[in-house]
């Protein structure tokens, strides 16, 4: 919402400065998002005329002018197509700077002919939008005279930010009077014209209550529409509103003065009478804008015999509208349902003032008085000749009764405000209050939809007051709780595990392209994004792994030779609380590290990721299952379990998943369901024993399908009291499906230094039990 | 007697002269050795009479005393000879590169969120949760934003099927979900905060479709806006690290708080910047989780992480927190530290 110094002052009566103003609006909530004097920008350009224009010698399209300024008369070459003799415009002389470039401008040479000066563009100036030609300044204006001042520019403009509830600063005069309550000056009280009709109104009006509860109208006939009187135009022009026609300004005006709108209908373009009604399915509609709404069903329009002529509350239709020729109008002013307006505005995606304020809540006892001030100034604008008024329905009366008690200002607000005071500010916003001592009955004023209740005043209160008054108070008390469930807690630890085993942390979009899903196992419909911001995103990830390919493949396009990476976040696989999982997962690309001069470089394998997964399980005991999901190589990968819960996954990714995402490989990942992990046992007490330590290495030869792990639990049965340890420190192949695997067992009794007999028996049991369940024999 | 002085002469003389271990050896051998000349001028002593043995058997031993101790010297001087010369030798480029250690960054909104919650834990807060994929209810309804609010047109919401014939489930557009599932699970007294993501239909330079918010919320029978005030300030200063710093608090429309209010700081001492929206729970809100707001009452807040982690760590593109390029998140991300 935008209004000028000048403007608020024609309501309110105030000595404050505008620092002052523009404090006062943001403590009441009516946050001030600019301020500015275009004047001030503006201050170096002046009216000046061109006194002759020939075409420049050496080009078709641009002129030579010689343009009076007021002191001298100077060359200027323009490239402008309605440049022309006699036209006053608007010039910067060499030395100015340019608002919409921000630069300095410079005596320039146009194809050889000399410039010392530049005719402005609206849009040069930042007054408008691009357009062909330069400003075309009113021939009354004076040469010599200061543009900004001669167009009214010379004012303070006031940008502020409406919210949604206040409905009611949509118009000066509200705005005012939120100020006014504050203090700092007195609200002027509004004239009350009331405008007898001389003849009755001609227009028949036909109104269905459902659609439109209140609905007031009078024909005006006689009238010349034309271009508005200047002080109009400069008012609308102030706030960035384009002059159209005295009848529309006029309209225009009332909506930002009193946050009234109101329509003109051209009588003499309506055929038969005006019907209020419900708009039915097939109908359509020609607007203001141009554009031909299809209509559904139920929505409040105003029709005549030719069809729906208007979208009431939101926009006029372009059959209906006033033009220069238009002598006799029909001047609307009704109330609508904001729902309704809301629901139609929307479908339609039409914006509009209007629309903007009905949807929050038009004054509804301001309909018979806005059309009076309205018919005032078209009368003194226009002139013509006034009917009767013609009126359905009534202004609904939607003001609420509140008991309120104002100690809840300070145990609700924190804010001591004596009883008296806080009555008076009420009462100056417009509420009426009644009674005395604890409780008071307040009714609402019938501009204030949004307050409905005692918390509402105490917020009134509050804001007059301003919040700045309220004393802060830390926490007296502050429990000592465990501020994060273990389940939190381990989020963080994962993640700082996983950043301290050198990969990076990402975060990345809940949601995927919906089409890609199905290379990691699909999604169901119900996690389709109806309404998704692009088809890239618009399905919920099944897995976090296809975005952190995205971000391998990004950063492999950039160079990265070397990535690590992983994310903690959701996963989905149904639209419920219960189908959302918290994962880590992570992958590893291409060289475990870069070129380094002492360690040579290596290629990533599923060992790497594997040891990330078990450093995150930390000593827990799982078991392996060869089903990890499809996306993984399906000889390199596993899933992780304990019992029946599936605790993880981690492998090298399968070659078509890389085809796919167009990464380098290898690419190896590892998927956690954090969530799932049990919570981590207490450990148990160690007792470290004094007595000497031995090792026995031994190397047996398996058959190449034999798991490591099947051998190391074999050696640990032969003896799990005296076993400390047992190392596998070499694997490698015999070939003829033959594979060499060396354990190194370490020995130490809690109670004797173990013999050579001892040990001997030990090692041919560990030879004996390896051989029975892996078919493996001692490598001589 | 002469013999004797010749040879202590000559073996001290030549000692000095030998410049390796091994001449060494060989001149120590040749004087003390099995056939040294001082150990076969020991071996004499038997010929001699006992007054001679005494006389010559003190000095012969003075005379191997004075050997055995230069020999000794000389050796512990050429070992260090030899050490320093080999230490001359073996020199490293010390400016090379350390082994390679594999470095990774904990994301600067992890660690923005971590940070938040620990200080709001100090107050006594605990986190509570909620799911992303929000019913309608959750998201709206129980907030008091009814289906027709301006409000509920202003989030650009994201829609998924509905369950059944129920209303469409939503992405959640705040995390003020949290407040009303944890209001009908808990009993007050309530002290929470709830971080997480939330998902709005927007994306440009100042928008993206999914970011975090944290949330907090109070409820017990007396706490007013002079508390709210109190613990919000609270938080900033020990957030921005700024003891003095300075907070606004003007009036601010939603409509799961009344009165609610908006939160500027005083920016680099030049500019009021909006940080948080924050109210005390409205009372429709209160009754749509079966809590009596004539007895109960608190306040909540809402606050969006990508901009505080903006201001404080002076990032200034927020996209650039998605885009995930690594050498982003190298410089900006925060080393590891252990939690346990």
């Amino acid at each position: 919402m935008k209004f000028t110094l000048s403007w608020l002052k024609t309501h309110l009566e105030t000595e404050a400065s505008v620092e002052t103003i523009v404090e006062k609006l943001t403590a009441l909530g009516l946050v001030v998002d600019k301020v500015e004097n275009k004047a001030e920008v503006l201050a170096p350009f002046k009216i000046c005329e061109i006194i002759e224009a020939e075409k420049h010698p050496n080009a078709d399209r641009l002129k030579v002018c010689r343009v009076n300024t007021g002191d001298e008369v100077i060359q200027v070459v323009c490239g402008a197509p309605n440049a022309r003799k006699g036209l006053k415009v608007v010039l910067a002389r060499p030395g100015d700077l340019i608002p919409s470039t921000k630069q300095v401008l410079k005596v320039g040479k146009v194809r050889d002919v000399e410039s010392l000066g530049m005719m402005c563009s609206a849009q040069e100036l930042l007054l408008g939008e691009a357009s062909e030609g330069i400003i075309e300044v009113d021939p009354k204006a004076c040469v010599g005279e200061s543009y900004a001042k001669w167009m009214g520019l010379d004012e303070t403009l006031i940008e502020i930010e409406i919210t949604p509830n206040r409905g009611d600063c949509l118009g000066v005069y509200g705005i005012s009077r939120d100020l006014a309550a504050t203090g700092i000056g007195k609200l002027k009280p509004l004239k009350r014209e009331i405008i007898k009709g001389s003849y009755p109104c001609p227009v028949a009006l036909k109104t269905d209550s459902e659609a439109c509860p209140h609905f007031t109208g009078r024909v005006i006939r006689g009238l010349k529409n034309g271009p508005s009187p200047l002080w109009l135009q400069k008012k609308l022009e102030a706030i960035g509103l384009r002059p159209l026609s005295a009848l529309v300004d006029i309209t225009n005006f009332f909506i930002y003065d009193l946050g009234r709108p109101l329509h003109v209908f051209d009588v003499n373009k309506l055929k038969g009478e005006l019907n209020v009604r419900l708009s039915e399915k097939g109908e359509s509609f020609k607007a203001l804008d141009g554009k031909t709404y299809p209509l559904s069903e139920d929505m409040t329009v105003i029709a005549d015999d030719s069809g729906v002529i208007s979208l009431a509350g939101i926009m006029g239709g372009e059959s209906t509208g006033c033009d220069d020729s238009t002598h006799t109008v029909f001047l609307e002013s009704a109330f609508f349902d904001p729902i309704s307006i809301a629901i139609t505005g929307r479908s339609l995606g039409i914006l509009s003032d209007s629309r903007y304020r009905f949807e929050r809540g038009v004054d509804p006892a301001s309909t018979l008085p806005g059309l009076e001030a309205a018919t005032q100034m078209i009368l003194e604008i226009c002139g013509g000749e006034v009917s009767e008024i013609v009126v359905t329905g009534a202004a609904p009366d939607l003001r609420e009764s509140i008991v309120f008690d104002p100690a809840r200002v300070k145990t609700l607000g924190g804010l001591d405000v004596p009883s008296q005071r806080a009555q008076d500010i009420l009462k100056t916003l417009g509420f009426e209050v009644k009674g005395e001592g604890q409780n008071f009955a307040v009714l609402t004023p019938s501009w204030r939809f949004d307050v409905e209740q005692e918390t509402d005043l105490v917020e009134e209160v509050l804001r007059v007051e301003g919040y700045d008054k309220i004393p802060s108070l830390p926490f007296g008390d502050r429990p000592e709780k465990k501020l994060l469930s273990p389940l939190q807690e381990r989020r963080f630890v994962v993640r700082e595990q996983l950043a301290n085993r050198g990969l990076m942390e990402v975060i990345t979009w809940s949601f995927m392209a919906h089409k890609e899903t199905e290379l990691f196992g699909g999604v169901a419909e119900s996690l389709v994004v109806l309404n998704p911001i692009s088809q890239d995103l618009d399905a919920m990830r099944p897995s976090l792994l296809p975005n952190l390919l995205k971000v391998l493949l990004l950063n492999q396009n950039r160079g990265a030779e070397a990535v690590g990476l992983f994310e903690v976040g959701p996963q989905y696989s149904g639209p419920t609380p219960q189908d959302q999982h918290m994962m880590a997962t992570g992958l590893r690309a291409g060289a475990f590290h870069s070129d380094h001069w002492c360690e040579k470089k290596r290629l990533v394998d599923i060992y790497d990721a594997k040891a990330d997964v078990v450093d995150i399980f930390g000593g827990l005991t799982f078991q392996y299952s060869q089903a990890a999901p499809s996306w993984y190589h399906p000889g390199r990968s596993a899933a992780l379990k304990l019992g029946p819960h599936v605790l993880g996954y981690f492998g090298e990714l399968h070659p078509s998943i890389l085809k796919a995402y167009d990464v380098k490989g290898p690419v190896v990942a590892f998927e956690i369901f954090i969530d799932r992990l049990p919570q981590v046992k207490r450990k148990s007490k160690l007792v470290l024993s004094s007595y000497q330590r031995v090792e026995r290495d031994f190397a047996f030869v398996v058959s190449q399908d034999v798991q490591s792990e099947s051998l190391i639990k074999a050696a640990q049965k032969a003896d799990p009291v005296l076993t400390q340890d047992i190392t596998l420190f070499d694997v490698f192949d015999l070939g003829d499906h033959k594979k060499s695997m060396g354990i190194r067992v370490g020995l130490q009794s809690q109670d004797h230094t173990l013999t050579e007999d001892e040990i001997q028996t030990f090692s041919q049991k560990v030879i004996s039990l390896v051989t029975q369940s892996t078919g493996g024999v001692l490598r001589q | 007697m002469d013999r004797m002085g010749q040879l202590k002469h000559h073996f001290l003389t030549d000692v000095g002269k030998v410049s390796t271990l091994q001449e060494l050896e060989d001149l120590r051998v040749g004087a003390l050795g099995k056939k040294g000349e001082l150990t076969l001028l020991m071996k004499e002593l038997g010929e001699k009479t006992p007054e001679e043995r005494k006389v010559w058997g003190a000095e012969l031993n003075a005379v191997k005393e004075v050997l055995t101790t230069a020999f000794d010297q000389q050796k512990k001087r050429l070992e260090e000879e030899i050490l320093n010369t080999r230490l001359a030798t073996e020199t490293l480029d010390v400016t090379l590169p350390p082994r390679p250690l594999l470095t990774g960054k904990i994301h600067p909104l992890s660690h923005v969120l971590d940070q938040t919650i620990q200080i709001f834990g100090q107050m006594g807060f605990v986190v509570a949760e909620g799911p992303d994929i929000e019913e309608d209810f959750y998201n709206f309804t129980a907030l008091n934003i009814p289906l027709e609010h301006p409000a509920r047109q202003e989030q650009d919401t994201f829609y998924l099927p509905p369950l059944e014939d129920e209303q469409p489930l939503v992405l959640r557009t705040h995390t003020s979900p949290v407040q009303i599932r944890t209001m009908l699970n808990q009993k007050p007294p309530l002290r929470i905060i709830a971080p997480g993501r939330t998902y709005r239909s927007d994306y440009d330079a100042t928008h993206t479709p999914m970011f975090h918010q944290i949330e907090g919320l109070v409820i017990d029978t007396k706490t007013h806006m002079g508390h709210l005030k109190g613990c919000l300030e609270e938080f900033c200063r020990l957030f921005f690290e700024d003891p003095s710093l300075k907070l606004r608090f003007r009036p601010g429309y939603f409509p799961f708080t009344e009165p609610s209010a908006e939160v500027d700081i005083w920016w680099k001492g030049n500019s009021w910047l909006e940080i948080l929206g924050c109210g005390m729970v409205h009372p429709n809100v209160l009754r749509n989780c079966d809590i009596d707001p004539t007895i109960y009452q608190g306040f909540a807040f809402g606050m969006g992480i990508e901009r505080i982690a903006m201001l404080k760590y002076g990032i200034t593109d927020l996209r650039l927190f998605y885009e995930s390029d690594l050498r982003w998140l190298d410089y900006y991300g925060f080393d590891p530290e252990s939690r346990e």
